[in-house]
């Protein structure tokens, strides 16, 4: 199937017209009526939509934001930054300028919880497996996109969390052999993340990344509907079609899943206000308390912590030891932990794509990748280090716990790789019967 | 073009492949500018001048920070016990000897790592991913360290330095801190950024 274009032929002269040379509709048409999904989706697939639609939200408050924001890290007071003072600015002058801001910054925030989720239910379906690998490594560059672009857009308030995230995070250049200092001064245009830092990751985050991810998006988009969505029951549609050459279990995209995702957009919506309203920071974890001071190059914040949605590979970084006398390791350790996940439609060589289907094995397996992603995130943003002393007593050692779990949560992330391959490469894996059609709403 | 149908492929290759080499080095050349234009300006180099540091007015035991650029420089004036301390921790040190000598200049390549043995002169910049340390000067069990003998503890991975910035083993930390170039100007100052004897950094 894919997307065979069909020629429409509008009643209208004009739309006539124009669909003569530039068959405008008939694209439109191809990719939402024409567009046959799996009719079993179930909750799992609201989160594609919904990633989309965070990302226009991103898109209008950040180009509003723009109009206000200055960056630059010049001080318009004692220890106060124009950028600094800027945000300030849009907070407390700016008409609705809190609520554009905070759009954004719950957006930030929503956006991994719903790319999390949406990659979770490809590892469970195995959508990332023949035919989509394409869909999920494009999907994977969106990732690694997204989170550059969140990263660059935290340092533009130029509070000191700010200056230190990006001090630390430039930082992890410098561990590579040989060219590390020079890459680290030339990313930051400084010896220390300064005013030119700030304004060329103000040009990345507003324009260079935006379009780079929407492009990733439309190509993420088209090769998905080229060879047609996974579903949860890992059934290929396309195998079983009616007379007239959709597939048996497929159904229109619109208006069947269009009028679904707009449901699934308003359960949304209702969480998104509530945060923005109520909890715009939501206890630290989406705004954290260390940004609401000016940048200090003097004073560290006494935990140096990412945004939450970096935290698991944040641990993986922290509990690699340096050895060979250098910290590379770590560095190393986080990029893997990534790189990993794009390999991961030729690691695991199951045939089966469903968890529904698959063996007791994969089934632990993927649930203990889960808990060790979390765990992680816990031990990334210090939840362990603070409660260790409450569970083990203070005189307890605190670093050599932590580092106990840390290691072996990041072992059990790694370990899930190397498993699924010798578990699906040796013929490990007992599975279940595939149907031959999708399994419910008949 | 001919409009018969007879196309020398060799050629078309030939032409097809020397336009390519030169067009791409003709855009390996037009983006020198623009990955240029992200190193250091001259005016951010010219930030970059030596510090003279007032050591008059530290206490035995107290640390002052001076900012060199845009660096925060650790000054400790290092009390009798203090500096007694340094040998007893050697064996749960990485580098207790200081053989990594992009850490310090050779004229602080000693036991003190520092020129006058009580005056410490260090970076505070945490080798690992370079924030900054901070100061745990007293001699008693610290929640990260049950026999801590006083140094640096760092905030955002724990790494631990003793009272001559020398890294512990088992820390994400690789180096120890680095000490700047420095020299005594006199009995009260020190000129951070310049060598003893030597021109400017």
């Amino acid at each position: 199937m894919g997307t065979t274009m069909t020629r429409l032929q509008p009643k209208n002269r004009v739309l006539a017209w124009v669909e003569d040379r530039l068959p405008v509709l008939s694209f439109l048409n191809a990719h939402t009526s024409g567009y046959y999904a799996p009719k079993n989706f179930n909750l799992w697939y609201y989160f594609g939509s919904l990633a989309l639609l965070v990302l226009v939200n991103q898109i209008l408050t950040g180009i509003f934001l723009t109009m206000h924001y200055k960056p630059s890290a010049e001080l318009v007071a004692p220890g106060i930054s124009a950028a600094f003072a800027s945000v300030e600015y849009i907070m407390r002058d700016v008409s609705w300028g809190w609520l554009i801001r905070y759009m954004h910054s719950t957006g930030a925030s929503l956006f991994f919880v719903v790319v999390y989720l949406h990659m979770f239910r490809g590892l469970m379906y195995g959508s990332y497996k023949k035919p989509r690998e394409l869909v999920w490594i494009l999907g994977m560059l969106i990732f690694l996109a997204l989170m550059a672009e969140a990263f660059m857009g935290y340092v533009l308030p130029w509070g000191n969390m700010s200056f230190w995230g990006a001090k630390v995070i430039i930082s992890l250049f410098g561990t590579i052999p040989l060219i590390g200092d020079s890459l680290v001064e030339w990313i930051m245009g400084d010896y220390l993340p300064a005013d030119a830092t700030l304004n060329r990751f103000f040009a990345l985050h507003v324009i260079a990344l935006p379009l780079v991810l929407l492009l990733l998006v439309v190509l993420h988009l088209g090769a998905l509907h080229e060879v047609g969505s996974n579903n949860p029951d890992g059934v290929e549609i396309k195998a079983k079609k009616k007379p007239d050459g959709t597939p048996l279990d497929g159904i229109a995209f619109h208006p069947y899943y269009t009028v679904k995702d707009i449901f699934g957009t308003g359960f949304f919506l209702l969480i998104a206000a509530f945060i923005i309203f109520y909890a715009p920071t939501f206890g630290g974890w989406f705004l954290e308390h260390d940004n609401f001071l000016p940048a200090n190059n003097l004073a560290t914040p006494t935990h140096i912590k990412p945004v939450w949605y970096f935290t698991p590979f944040y641990a993986i970084l922290r509990m690699i030891p340096s050895f060979f006398g250098t910290a590379v390791w770590g560095v190393i350790a986080m990029f893997g932990a990534i790189v990993l996940l794009f390999l991961l439609p030729w690691l695991d060589k199951g045939m089966v794509k469903s968890v529904r289907y698959r063996g007791i094995g994969y089934k632990i397996a993927l649930g203990l990748f889960a808990l060790s992603f979390i765990m992680l995130a816990a031990v990334g943003a210090g939840v362990t280090a603070e409660k260790i002393p409450e569970w083990f007593g203070e005189k307890a050692d605190a670093t050599f716990i932590e580092n106990l779990f840390g290691r072996f949560w990041t072992f059990v992330y790694f370990g899930y790789f190397a498993f699924i391959w010798v578990y699906t490469k040796f013929g490990f894996e007992k599975t279940r019967p595939v149907p031959e059609r999708v399994t419910t709403h008949d | 073009m001919a409009n018969d149908a007879v196309v020398d492929k060799g050629r078309r290759r030939f032409l097809t492949a020397t336009t390519s080499v030169v067009g791409g080095a003709g855009v390996a050349l037009a983006a020198i500018p623009f990955v240029k234009s992200w190193e250091p300006s001259e005016k951010a180099k010219s930030a970059g001048a030596p510090v003279l540091a007032d050591i008059g007015k530290i206490e035995p035991g107290q640390k002052v920070t001076f900012e060199w650029r845009g660096l925060p420089v650790f000054v400790v004036n290092r009390t009798k016990a203090q500096l007694d301390t340094l040998t007893s921790v050697d064996a749960r040190l990485r580098d207790p000897k200081s053989e990594n000598t992009a850490q310090q200049p050779e004229y602080a390549k000693n036991e003190y790592r520092s020129i006058k043995p009580e005056w410490l002169v260090v970076t505070g910049i945490c080798t690992h991913l370079g924030c900054v340390p901070d100061f745990f000067p007293e001699l008693k069990p610290e929640p990260f360290d049950p026999q801590w003998k006083g140094g640096f503890y760092c905030p955002c991975h724990k790494s631990r330095y003793d009272m001559a910035g020398r890294v512990y083993d088992g820390v994400p930390a690789p180096a120890n801190l680095a000490v700047p170039k420095y020299h005594f100007v006199d009995d009260t100052h020190i000129l951070i950024g310049v060598d003893p004897d030597k021109g400017a950094a």
